[in-house]
């Protein structure tokens, strides 16, 4: 099933006029008078041994309220229970240029930054990796005592008979892929207001974290504070992209300066301090091998995945895992062996970004099929229908398949960019090129297990007739509040003016574990909508009761309450509150969402990752011209389709698949993040080449609903799932325009150029070849 | 110790019409207009989003031109006007430019927002017909990184082709 393209149906956002005036408040626009100001002290080389720190002078200084250093804080932190070995401020040994390791809150700005000049830092100083290569080498220093050869994570798996698969094949290819360090870059810095009370010792905390409840644990921890007497709200966060998925040394920072200067303080962090807090994708290389046969059908895949991953564990362990696990999903593929090693390096430590773990091997994965179905002279969409597989499904590696809209995207997208007939006769240096991508629709295991409900959200119904509902699920742009308030209203039959959503405060909505792995439209999602239903009913027993009616022959459609055997007997949606409140007072009910064990992926080790309620799938089309003079592309189109099983909200999930396919240009073009011995030569937003309008292009969203049995509604996610598409779209409508392969990422003016020359060279070559045998 | 020993920033009065109505502020020498907006009136819809020129989120207009306002000295708006976000809607009435990118989902997170559609009213008022090759280019300096853009042109286009 499908539904037209433009223009899109849908709601604006419920918290749009706040945005368009001015009006929402972001971290650092909260009223602070009268707070501290907090800033940090980083180190300046890339790995050391701390052999002194004398913060003496610095907190003798006048206006300075609050010095902490790493002994304010014994315990590590980080995001998975199994790999926490970082300290907000760096114990011992600094790992990367730029480690907070001490902190000033002050009167001002001013003096908390004079302050940090005044504070004495001496290291003796340790040979520093910046490569994972010469990491792992032999002889090499380790970051971290316990891990050998400075590997975080070997991951080693099997599924079906890779040999027997290859040796079936017809053509057999390699291809090795170099992907760069990419950045979220998100557009509101970092920052976070915390406040202490001495006389209650209560600790409320301000961020723009998008995992208030992981923010809430760690804050806890590290400061030894019962986790009652903290509270963490989440004002409106300008983006995330996975950039605030794990708790940040800075936001531990700043609870313990408020603690130490028993007040408020305010830390905002320079677009440069983000760029060395940044937890985005790693430098990754995947050296990857397929088997085909004549017809396309895939018999084989082998991969092997190397992440640069930083100096810290953060999302690690699961960037390696996701990397392996998200080769399968997309296609039937009948065997397949990962090998993946992450890796520690001297830099600052990456974590998750947008398609945590899968874009990089996707990329190679449809790179390589793309070049091997036209050496056999295969189209490729025939060589991605070949391979489809069918729903429901369980992938070799045990992931959940249960609806499927891949087939659809590639019709839509074929048809609507004219591939067939346009493709044949592009004028010279335009191309197409096409690839496929999908992503969990939340990851089906939390990564702190503690047997709740994947989600819950309480709808309160009050004697005004209003409802409110409470969700701990932080909205950071994406527009996961007006989901809830749509899925609520339309399962009351309630115009959407009628709800309210409070999110993502610790006093006040239930806990949720967060915005990342799009889980929140099909976890929170469903969870209102169990909520709604509960609250439906109670109104219609209500109603019934009043209209002397049986509950069952009761409706409620259109805000009005109706009998289905007495025509006549109707009620207000008002009268039946009115009724439902009477011996009860206020309602407040609870949904919840729990992922099936079914759901939650193999027995095998690391099997947890990747297994979700169900994957979205996309296919896009790229259109380029590429000027061989000067090795700049241009985009001129991008047609992609994205099944994410139901729109809830037709108008977001465009506008979530056009900033997906866009990130995924960003990555393609231009985005890179490099280091000198450690330094970061891109931490600023003219050096770090985000896409401006002027490059950007017109993305043409086509919506596949395959409706999911288990969807809210029927609906996957829709964040994610584009982008991984893009770059392999991209190189291969490079390829079609002026016939190069490109093997590395961002495909730059200066890296194209060089492969032009490349190729004239092998032209010319094999043409004195061909003239003198 | 020299170091520490800067001399207090110099302080003056400066005049300026902020969003319609003319006030007079000591500000220091050395004040960016966006603190002075943020800190010292109290305008938070212009955000500051990098350190120094780099994306756009403080634009406003001064003397009805867009202006990065973390690289303007307060100072310098003695005796102009100057507008923010703060200061469309009129009325209760959203401005064109806001209802577009509301409507139309011009806005994701909304940081940038406020500086974006500053940057189209400067364009607006100079150019009410822009085509989209002028509205990519008043735009260049404003940074999005949630929507690709699409939608913010076709916002853009949305309010020019409204009335009023």
């Amino acid at each position: 099933m499908t539904t037209d393209t433009a223009p899109a149906r849908g709601v604006p956002l419920i918290d749009g006029i706040e945005k368009v005036t001015g009006r929402a408040r972001y971290t650092a626009d909260l009223e602070h008078r009268g707070a501290f100001i907090g800033r940090i002290l980083r180190s300046p080389v890339s790995h050391g041994e701390i052999v002194r720190l004398d913060v003496s002078r610095a907190r003798a200084l006048e206006g300075v309220v609050a010095v902490v250093t790493g002994a304010d804080c014994r315990h590590p932190y980080g995001v998975l229970p199994v790999a926490m070995n970082e300290f907000p401020l760096a114990h011992d040994k600094v790992r990367y240029r730029g480690e907070p390791v001490a902190a000033v809150a002050a009167v001002d700005a001013e003096t908390a930054e004079r302050a940090l000049r005044l504070i004495e830092f001496e290291v003796r100083e340790l040979p520093a990796y910046y490569d994972a290569d010469s990491a792992r080498a032999e002889g090499a220093v380790r970051l971290h005592e316990n891990k050998a050869d400075n590997l975080e994570r070997a991951v080693h798996h099997v599924f079906g008979d890779p040999a027997a698969g290859f040796a079936e094949a017809d053509l057999v290819r390699e291809a090795a892929l170099d992907c760069a360090e990419v950045n979220h870059a998100q557009i509101e810095p970092h920052a976070a207001l915390a406040e202490y009370d001495p006389l209650t010792d209560r600790l409320t905390m301000q961020s723009v974290s998008q995992v208030t409840f992981y923010l809430h644990l760690m804050l806890a921890r590290c400061l030894e504070m019962s986790e009652s007497q903290i509270r963490v709200i989440k004002p409106f966060v300008g983006g995330g992209f996975g950039a605030r998925v794990e708790v940040l040394n800075f936001e531990i920072v700043t609870a313990l300066l408020a603690r130490a200067a028993q007040g408020r303080v305010l830390m905002e962090l320079s677009r440069e301090e983000n760029f060395l807090t940044h937890r985005a994708r790693p430098q990754t290389r995947v050296k990857l091998k397929l088997g085909l046969k004549r017809d396309g059908r895939i018999t084989a895949c082998e991969c092997e995945v190397v992440q640069r991953g930083g100096a810290y564990a953060g999302y690690g362990i699961v960037t390696i895992l996701y990397a392996g696990a998200l080769l399968q999903g997309l296609y039937d593929i009948p065997a397949v062996k990962y090998d993946g090693y992450r890796v520690y390096a001297n830099l600052p430590p990456c974590g998750a970004m947008r398609g945590h773990g899968g874009v990089n091997t996707r990329h190679a994965f449809e790179v390589l099929l793309d070049r091997m179905a036209r050496e056999l002279g295969l189209d490729p969409f025939e060589v991605r229908r070949r391979n489809l597989l069918r729903a429901p499904t369980r992938t070799l590696n045990d992931l959940m398949v249960n609806s499927y809209g891949l087939g659809d995207c590639l019709d839509r997208v074929e048809r609507a960019s004219g591939w067939h007939e346009r493709r044949a006769h592009m004028p010279p240096g335009k191309g197409l090129g096409m690839a496929c991508s999908h992503y969990v629709s939340g990851a089906a295991k939390p990564i702190h297990w503690t047997g709740e409900p994947h989600a819950v959200v309480n709808v309160k119904l009050d004697w005004d007739g209003s409802i409110t509902a409470l969700t701990g699920a932080p909205d950071i742009g994406q527009g996961s509040s007006t989901m809830v308030a749509i899925v609520v209203a339309e399962t009351l039959g309630l115009p959407l003016d009628r709800i309210r959503v409070i999110a993502a405060d610790s006093a006040v909505t239930p806990k949720d574990n967060g915005a990342y792995s799009s889980r929140i439209t099909f976890m929170v999602g469903n969870a209102a909508i169990d909520a709604a239903r509960q609250l439906k009913q109670r109104l219609i027993v209500a109603a019934a009761r009043k209209m002397g009616q049986k509950p069952d022959e009761v409706e409620c459609v259109g805000g009005v309450f109706q009998s289905l055997v007495v025509p006549e007997a109707a009620m207000t949606f008002t009268d039946a509150v009115k009724e439902a409140l009477v011996d009860q007072g206020t309602l407040t009910v609870k949904g919840t969402f729990t992922c099936p064990p079914e759901s939650q992926g193999g027995k095998h080790k690391g099997g947890a990752v990747g297994s979700t309620m169900g994957f979205s799938y996309g296919a896009q089309v790229v259109e380029v011209s590429v000027d061989a003079a000067t090795g700049q592309i241009t985009v001129d189109k991008v047609w992609v389709a994205l099944d994410c099983g139901y729109a809830i909200n037709p108008l977001a999930v465009q506008g979530q698949v056009q900033g997906s396919v866009w990130m995924g240009l960003g990555q393609a073009l231009c985005e890179e993040t490099r280091y000198l011995e450690g330094l970061p030569a891109h931490a600023s937003l003219l050096e770090y080449r985000v896409p401006t309008i002027v490059e950007s292009p017109p993305i043409e969203v086509h919506i596949v609903e395959s409706i999911d049995p288990l969807g809210p509604l029927g609906a996957k996610e829709a964040s994610e799932g584009a982008l991984a598409g893009f770059a392999p779209a991209l190189v291969a409508a490079v390829a079609n325009a002026v016939g190069v392969d490109m093997d590395a990422l961002p495909v730059t003016p200066d890296r194209l150029i060089e492969a032009l020359v490349e190729l004239r060279r092998r032209a010319r070559r094999q043409a004195q070849s061909g003239a003198a045998p | 110790m020299a170091e520490l020993d800067q001399p207090e920033p110099r302080k003056r009065l400066v005049r300026l019409r902020l969003n319609g109505t003319w006030r007079e502020d000591a500000v220091a020498d050395d004040e960016l207009l966006v603190d002075y907006l943020r800190e010292n009136v109290g305008l938070t819809g212009t955000k500051t989003g990098c350190d120094g020129g780099e994306c756009g989120a403080c634009t406003v207009l001064i003397d009805g031109a867009a202006v990065p306002a973390c690289v303007t000295l307060a100072i310098r708006c003695d005796g102009r006007s100057v507008e923010t976000i703060e200061g469309l809607a009129d009325g209760g009435r959203l401005h064109r430019l806001q209802r577009a990118f509301h409507e139309k989902l011009g806005t994701q997170c909304g940081f940038c927002t406020p500086g974006m559609i500053m940057a189209a009213e400067g364009l607006l008022r100079r150019q009410p017909h822009p085509s989209d090759a002028e509205i990519r280019t008043a735009l260049s300096g404003n940074l999005c990184r949630c929507t690709g853009y699409v939608k913010i042109i076709e916002s853009v286009r949305a309010a020019a082709d409204a009335d009023g």
